[in-house]
């Protein structure tokens, strides 16, 4: 089993305490003038998402955690299960309700993802940074409107709301923007 | 690519050169004597939790390198001028530690450390804090004192003398501290320390902790009124450790068995031990006058000059970039 000793603490590593996956997002060298060296993390929880602060003695050494991060395609979903797969080895993956928590209103099938892996299964989905989708429902506005001031629900083919501006129609297809929720342009 | 260039800006170069005549001139004025001791050395502190960079020489005409260490501080030299009758000095001078690099450590800095005949670490605190008043500009008051146990137990709720090996734990991990497998109390402390009583350190100015646990008296003496703390000190500025300072221990022979301790530890934890300075323990027992002696991180000083956060910036060449 792979192990990582305090000194090769950096930012992106990622290890395993009380049983879940970790990744460091920052590492702080602490050694008092006259004192034993230490090394305070901040890290998130692979599984949860939180982010925690721990102290490690220094020489101290962690079990790397078994996470790979990998694009996969997303195929289908069963209602209980989402269904990727490996476009190189054909290899299928199912992910869970709560890896695919964020990305699940935006994604569609045949897209690529980003997945995180942890022993094999699927930890958290994440959706492309930007995704174009076709419109299901708007209101129908107001014609001749190309300000775009103030904006309009529209209901996407995925069932995400986003705003868009007045002059987006049904069925059009637009570029949104996943990380923020919003409206980018018309596809 | 850039890494040519010095890290820190020309402005706080300028900061640094004035920084050093301010000092001199300090101690010029109360008559201690500046000295020059050698960097390199055939033997080394063995101190555990400090470990030297190693250096080499050949004599001439000779292909075969005799070990040396640069310097993790001037102490051994300095008590052997002040065991020879050099009276009060003070030192300027790079030592060089190895494994330490980080937002506050460079593995080679910048050290001002002075001695004080017939000075206890009392009167020493006064005179440190003096300077700092001087060299930091916005520091007009002086440092507030404090005992480490009475830290301790206000921000851990813990008795440093009496508390249980497993309080400690408990607290530690409460603190998100990572217990290790094996863990000696005095690591422990350490943690907590650090974890509870640094980010209230954090908030103050000048803070000069003194009376530390014997278990952390390094190279001062045991107090006589109360033997489970040691004649030590530290001053904190901003939560940043700045200077440390001993009522000096003077006895050769408690001075030896420290050190063969040390090199214990270094065994136990896999570590090589390291060549006790002999010519130092000699001159310890020809006598050491009585004195105290402290420690200044004088690039630290400089960060808290210039109201910078990483010592990268008052460094005209910091490790990355030699």
């Amino acid at each position: 089993m792979a192990t990582y000793n305090t000194n090769e603490f950096r930012s992106g590593l990622k290890f395993m305490l009380d049983n879940d996956p970790y990744s460091i997002i920052e590492n702080e060298f602490v050694k008092p003038g006259k004192g034993q060296a230490f090394s305070r993390v901040k890290i998130r929880n692979l599984k949860t998402g939180r982010v925690i602060e721990k102290t490690f003695k220094s020489g101290e050494s962690v079990e790397a955690a078994d996470v790979l991060e990998t694009t996969l395609q997303y195929l289908y979903t069963d209602g209980e299960f989402w269904h990727f797969m490996d476009p190189q080895s054909f290899e299928q993956y199912a992910a869970g309700e709560a890896a695919i928590a964020d990305a699940i209103k935006w994604i569609k099938e045949q897209d690529d993802c980003n997945v995180t892996l942890w022993n094999g299964n699927p930890l958290i989905v994440e959706a492309p940074n930007f995704v174009t989708l076709r419109i299901t429902d708007t209101d129908p506005g107001l014609k001749g409107d190309t300000s775009g001031g103030g904006g309009k629900p529209a209901t996407l083919e995925t069932g995400a709301v986003i705003r868009v501006p007045l002059f987006v129609q049904i069925d059009e297809v637009v570029k949104v923007d996943t990380r923020s929720g919003e409206y980018v342009s018309r596809a | 690519m850039n890494s040519w260039r010095p890290s820190a800006s020309i402005k706080v170069l300028q900061e640094r050169a004035s920084l050093l005549s301010e000092i001199r001139h300090f101690f010029a004025h109360r008559d201690v004597l500046e000295v020059e001791t050698p960097v390199v050395s055939s033997s080394a502190n063995p101190d555990a939790a400090i470990n030297p960079m190693l250096s080499g020489f050949c004599s001439p005409g000779s292909h075969r390198s005799q070990a040396l260490y640069l310097q993790t501080s001037p102490e051994f030299p300095m008590k052997r001028l002040l065991a020879a009758g050099s009276g009060s000095i003070f030192q300027i001078c790079h030592a060089f530690r190895n494994g330490e690099c980080g937002r506050l450590h460079n593995p080679e800095f910048t050290l001002l450390e002075w001695y004080r005949i017939d000075y206890d670490h009392l009167q020493l605190m006064d005179e440190v804090d003096a300077l700092l008043m001087q060299l930091l500009h916005d520091s007009s008051s002086a440092a507030a004192r404090h005992r480490y146990a009475d830290l301790f137990l206000t921000h851990t709720g813990l008795d440093l003398f009496t508390a249980e090996y497993v309080q400690l734990c408990e607290k530690a991990e409460a603190v998100g501290v990572v217990i290790p497998e094996s863990v000696q109390t005095e690591w422990l402390i350490e943690v907590l320390f650090e974890l509870c009583v640094g980010p209230w350190l954090q908030q103050q100015k000048g803070v000069i902790v003194y009376d530390y646990p014997a278990a952390q008296a390094s190279l001062s003496q045991l107090s006589a009124l109360d033997p489970r703390v040691a004649e030590r000190f530290e001053y904190f500025f901003e939560g940043v450790e700045l200077a440390n300072g001993f009522h000096e221990l003077a006895d050769a022979d408690e001075q030896r068995r420290r050190f063969e301790a040390e090199n214990l530890k270094r065994q136990r934890a896999g570590d090589e031990q390291l060549p006790l300075d002999e010519h130092f323990l000699q001159a310890l027992e020809h006598g050491l006058p009585d004195c105290s002696g402290v420690a200044l991180g004088v690039d630290r000083l400089l960060m808290l000059r210039c109201g910078v956060d990483q010592i990268q910036e008052v460094l005209a060449f910091p490790f990355e970039r030699t």
